[in-house]
């Protein structure tokens, strides 16, 4: 199929000014925090954190978790909470903490929607490294931990909606993918970013089922413009917390506008490249699952209906629908990027 | 002895049902939080179990020589269109929400709701000549109708599998006994009507 080409970005785009040209310093400053070293002073061009004190919608009482690595605490410890209105926050009703961490697809601990929080008991979030590939100036392995550092964690409210026509609204906690991708310096040569999931057989039991025909590991990508949205955001939290194995800890990416298939989880790889990658669903059935995958009431999908969609949780009687937005109601921000694409045909 | 069996068969496939019930407006948490989607899950499910188990009647009667299963197969058949019918009714009440418009769209543009819909029609046609005064109405053609149950099940696998896709464990489960039983009954058609020896 035809691929259009995405526009061209230009580095100095995608490195913000006052940085691109201060690049030395810069530099100087960001490759002692890679190497993990003690942060004596203040960082360029990173904005003040407020305090969680007031998060929009924080962890529920008495929610009993495993302690995380203490760096992982520190970095909870300053929340800037959602704003009151805009793309960042939405009004409507928020999914309870239950349903967000026990309704999941997550299919490497299982078929079932409860099976990723049932099964994901050996999941070891912490040691934690992603690895950066490709077309940037600063390839590597890095630690989580050095990846956080200097970036601040805000509270976003954002919808998801699945493909398989539910929805919920979920309160994620932390920062702008472009934060990160900045940090690495891509060069003019990467058009998309590709993305991993972690693929263990020991924590996760049902790589290994004979069943579950997908060809592992979970694989994504976005355009470099969707990545350098700001509505894309690559969460490390939910609720006030950081995020349990069955949401995808301890790094997820979230894009709203996309069905949920997009937003993957467990990130252990990033790759910007010139191509268009492969992707996972769109690798299983490719005439359902494209690459663009943007919630779109018009375009329905070969089995079932999209127009609509089962906000949760339901009640069985209340009759109630939603109905399905285009772009998920971020359109404002991200129907530009798509110009007169033809949606129903790169879908 | 004998005349409870029908009884407590037809009290124990209307367990399933109840559990259903209970779930519904007792226990509705434990539906989780798509309560629709988990109700033709059940649903859907409980209709193929019913007609696996109708299938395997005969084949159990000529095994064991007892003529009691057979005796089930009409209830049995019956509570599969039954399960069957509430799966219709889930869907286009709490998932299409009686939007009928989608729902005609649905029955015609999506291949496996129209063939689960083409296993229902056939369950229902099975169902309506089930009465005895069919039987005697029908003749010779009864038995040709009836055979259809046979498509309604590998329809109703065909089914499952396309909505799963995915995960096609239990599909081929289901798929895997409908295929055995079918192959049962075409092996002993195939013996009997092979020519018997000249008696010696």
């Amino acid at each position: 199929m035809l691929i259009k080409k995405p526009v061209d970005i230009k580095p100095s785009e995608i490195t913000p000014e006052n940085v691109f040209r201060n690049r030395r310093q810069f530099m100087k400053e960001s490759s002692r925090l890679m190497l993990g070293a003690a942060v004596a002073g203040s960082m360029p061009s990173i904005a003040n954190a407020q305090s969680s004190g007031s998060l929009k919608a924080p962890a529920p009482a008495g929610l009993v978790r495993t302690e995380p690595a203490d760096w992982l605490k520190n970095k909870f410890a300053n929340i800037k909470s959602a704003p009151d209105s805009g793309p960042f926050y939405t009004g409507e009703s928020l999914t309870p903490y239950r349903d967000v961490t026990r309704y999941n697809n997550f299919y490497e601990f299982g078929m079932d929607k409860s099976d990723p929080s049932s099964n994901s008991g050996e999941f070891k979030a912490d040691p934690w490294s992603v690895e950066i590939t490709g077309e940037v100036a600063k390839p590597g392995t890095y630690h989580l931990e050095d990846i956080l550092k200097p970036v601040d964690l805000e509270e976003r409210i954002y919808r998801l909606r699945c493909v398989e026509a539910w929805s919920m609204v979920i309160p994620w906690i932390g920062f702008p993918l472009a934060d990160l991708i900045k940090q690495f310096e891509p060069n003019s040569k990467a058009k998309f970013v590709e993305f991993e999931t972690l693929i263990d057989a020991e924590s996760m039991p049902a790589i290994e089922s004979r069943f579950a025909i997908v060809d592992w590991p979970y694989r994504e990508g976005l355009r470099i413009d969707e990545a350098m949205n700001p509505l894309t955001m690559m969460a490390v939290g939910v609720y006030g917390d950081y995020l349990p194995a069955q949401n995808g800890a301890p790094m997820r990416l979230v894009v709203p506008w996309k069905y949920g298939f997009k937003s993957i989880k467990s990130i252990v790889k990033i790759n910007f490249r010139e191509t268009m990658p492969n992707t996972t669903w769109n690798d299983l059935q490719s005439n359902e699952y494209g690459f663009y995958a943007n919630v779109n009431p018009d375009v329905h999908h070969p089995r079932w209906r999209q127009d609509t969609e089962r906000r949760l949780p339901q009640t069985l009687f209340s009759r109630q629908r939603i109905e399905t937005r285009l772009f998920n109601g971020y359109a404002d921000q991200v129907a530009s990027m798509y110009g007169d694409m033809d949606l129903s045909q790169y879908f | 002895m004998r005349k409870l069996i029908k009884p407590l068969v037809f009290a124990g496939a209307l367990i399933p049902f109840s559990i259903l019930i209970a779930r519904v407006f007792v226990y509705p948490d434990s539906l989780g939080p798509d309560p629709a989607q988990e109700l033709a899950k059940e649903s859907g499910e409980w209709a193929l179990r019913f007609l696996v188990i109708t299938l395997a009647l005969t084949p159990l009667r000529q095994i064991t020589d007892q003529v009691e299963f057979v005796r089930q197969r009409r209830m049995l058949g019956l509570f599969a269109l039954f399960y069957a019918t509430i799966h219709f009714m889930v869907w286009v009440a709490f998932l299409l929400v009686f939007r009928w418009a989608a729902i005609v769209e649905e029955l015609v543009k999506r291949p496996f709701i129209t063939i689960g819909f083409a296993a229902f029609l056939i369950l229902i046609a099975l169902g309506v000549t089930s009465t005895k005064s069919m039987v005697r109405k029908l003749g010779r053609n009864w038995k040709r109708l009836h055979r259809l149950v046979y498509l309604a099940a590998g329809l109703a696998v065909v089914h499952l599998l396309w909505i799963l896709r995915t995960n096609i464990g239990e599909a081929v489960f289901y798929g895997a006994l409908v295929a055995l039983l079918l192959a049962y009954r075409l092996q002993r058609h195939l013996r009997a009507s092979k020519p018997t020896p000249p008696k010696v």
